[in-house]
């Protein structure tokens, strides 16, 4: 009987362990990349002393041989033994063995040279910070106070029609002889989707006008019951914070910005609560995290790192 | 009459000698004998031919999807519409679309049965384990096939369904908003988004797909088809064949149920 395969032959354990702490050291090196500098050259450091430590460990045997085969031929009689068995081995070639790693090696430096062009070209845009132009929705006189209006305007009009956003604009009146707007972000916390003012939209009293901002609309709204998702039933209310539904914090909010006159939008941040109502609002402001994303709690160190925006 | 069959054998021999030419340069013509003439069990029944009806599916989604993209603009602002000429205006366009947009799902449902086929009849097991990964590597690529698949016709519902898609990507732990990010070709979706997403569906994963399917497939011929578990020729009692030798197989077949090794 032929014995079979994986019969009768003891499974070896791997020849060495290095090899997690390499692997932890590369690991180290890619977080690095993302984290910070220190944490790459600690990596790095981990790399070359693993590497080190996998190499000799699996050349330990055949360095052992090399020895042993030279002892050997130490010996008269045993000198013709060692000339014939030794070619088996391979040890015999170390020409063959140097071609075989340099061509290896080439290989893989030119490979690399090539690969992280490639890849780099196509993550880049993860590690890329976009900028946009303050947004122009003309004068504040168009927003009636203490009346919610549907703004759409383009974020960055050179890109056209794909980065028409909405916004729910109030007009709180002046605090401090300061003028004071509440500007929430249509887009849901949830799942992202648009969320719609639960209410009457006044399409006769709606302005179009044209600014830098592309095609700017404004309509004005009486939210009653805040604002509702159609995606997935989540409720908000007139601050944008979450009375129902699947959303794990408050509506985002918009920077706002007084022109000579006009009203102007900055950049967009999220908030996980506001308390409060109004221009009396206090809001609890954190950099903008994609939607679904706590940002406060401890479910918030589930995303302790985010790309630029 | 023996001058008669000398003729049609020489007719014969001269049809044949293209595929006589081609089989002494390169055994194509015996590989692809090999292939379609191999020994199956012969309990084999229509179970079996779901992993072919999954390749078919495939192969029709490559078919059509070369068509549509000889039609297709992958532009934000004109791909609706290159879409809508696609299926009103494109002579048979409406069926090349059709047939790519509902054998999308027969592939995706398709695979399903395979896999469960594969589970229930236990043909995941040794020596077929390796064909069981390549398979599970294989799914999720389908599944990425359809999502990217979903936005290319850029209508409010692909829209909106790719921005839920992302954001549940975005919402994984640690390196989801990379994810997101990267799936987005920036912070927000753009135009960059749709032409990434093109890319995905067209080049990068119908390669890698086509790439395992091709080890898919090698495996099934290598390793042979598996019994069905009420087989009277089951494996574990008592097994007459040992397995082939190492080094037989596609190219170097072994005669069944004969030992090579004389030891």
């Amino acid at each position: 009987m032929e014995p079979q395969q994986g019969q009768g032959k003891p499974h070896l354990p791997p020849p060495s362990l290095w090899p997690i702490g390499f692997a932890i050291g590369v690991v180290c090196i890619l977080v690095g990349l993302v984290v910070s500098w220190p944490a790459v050259a600690v990596g790095a450091g981990l790399t070359i002393l693993f590497g080190f430590l996998w190499v000799r460990d699996v050349t330990a045997a055949s360095r052992r041989r090399d020895l042993g085969t030279e002892l050997a031929a130490g010996g008269a009689e045993s000198a013709t033994e060692a000339a014939t068995a030794a070619p088996e081995t391979g040890d015999r070639f170390p020409r063959s063995t140097f071609l075989e790693g340099a061509t290896l090696g080439l290989g893989a430096v030119i490979g690399g040279i090539i690969t992280v062009p490639i890849v780099g070209f196509a993550i880049a845009p993860v590690f890329q910070h976009t900028h946009h132009d303050e947004v122009d929705l003309g004068p504040i006189t168009n927003f009636k106070e203490g009346e919610f209006v549907i703004s759409t305007f383009l974020v960055n009009p050179s890109e056209g029609e794909i980065t028409r956003r909405t916004a729910y604009i109030r007009n709180n009146g002046f605090i401090l002889n300061k003028p004071s707007f509440t500007v929430l972000s249509n887009r849901c916390a949830h799942l992202g989707c648009p969320t719609q003012p639960n209410g009457p939209m006044f399409d006769n009293r709606k302005i179009e006008q044209k600014t830098a901002a592309g095609d700017v609309t404004l309509i004005p709204t009486l939210p009653a019951g805040g604002f509702g998702c159609p995606c997935h039933g989540g409720q908000y209310d007139q601050e944008g914070n979450r009375t129902a539904g699947p959303p794990v914090r408050a509506l985002d909010r918009y920077e706002f910005y007084i022109r000579n006159g006009r009203l102007a939008l900055g950049k967009t941040y999220s908030v996980a609560e506001v308390i409060g109502a109004g221009a009396s609002a206090r809001i609890k402001k954190y950099r903008l995290t994609g939607p679904g994303q706590h940002v406060d709690g401890p479910e918030q160190w589930f995303y302790p790192l985010q790309p630029p925006s | 009459m023996a001058g008669k069959r000398d003729r049609k054998e020489q007719m014969k021999a001269t049809a044949l000698y293209p595929l006589d030419w081609l089989e002494e340069r390169s055994g194509l013509v015996g590989g692809v004998k090999y292939f379609l003439f191999r020994k199956v069990p012969g309990d084999t029944d229509w179970w079996h031919t779901l992993g072919s009806a999954t390749l078919t599916a495939f192969l029709v989604q490559l078919g059509t999807g070369v068509i549509l993209a000889m039609y297709y603009k992958p532009d934000p602002n004109s791909a609706y519409e290159s879409v809508q000429h696609i299926n009103n205006d494109v002579t048979f366009g409406w069926l090349i679309r059709g047939m790519h947009r509902w054998g999308a799902s027969v592939f995706i449902i398709l695979i399903f049965f395979h896999m469960a086929r594969v589970f229930l009849f236990g043909a995941y097991k040794y020596p077929r384990e390796l064909n069981w990964i390549v398979g599970v590597l294989l799914l999720p690529l389908a599944l990425l096939e359809g999502f990217s698949g979903y936005l290319l016709p850029y209508d409010q519902t692909a829209y909106w369904a790719t921005v839920v898609g992302i954001n549940i990507n975005g919402t994984a732990p640690f390196l989801g908003p990379y994810l997101a990010s990267f799936l987005r070709g920036g912070a927000e979706i753009g135009p960059e988004t749709l032409s990434r997403f093109y890319s995905l569906h067209m080049l990068l994963l119908p390669g890698a797909i086509i790439g395992l399917i091709t080890l898919h497939l090698y495996l099934v011929v290598r390793l042979g088809v598996s019994s069905p578990p009420w087989s009277k020729e089951a494996a574990g009692r008592g097994r007459e064949e040992p397995p082939p030798d190492r080094g037989s197989g596609l190219v170097k077949p072994s005669p069944r149920g004969v030992t090579r090794r004389p030891d």
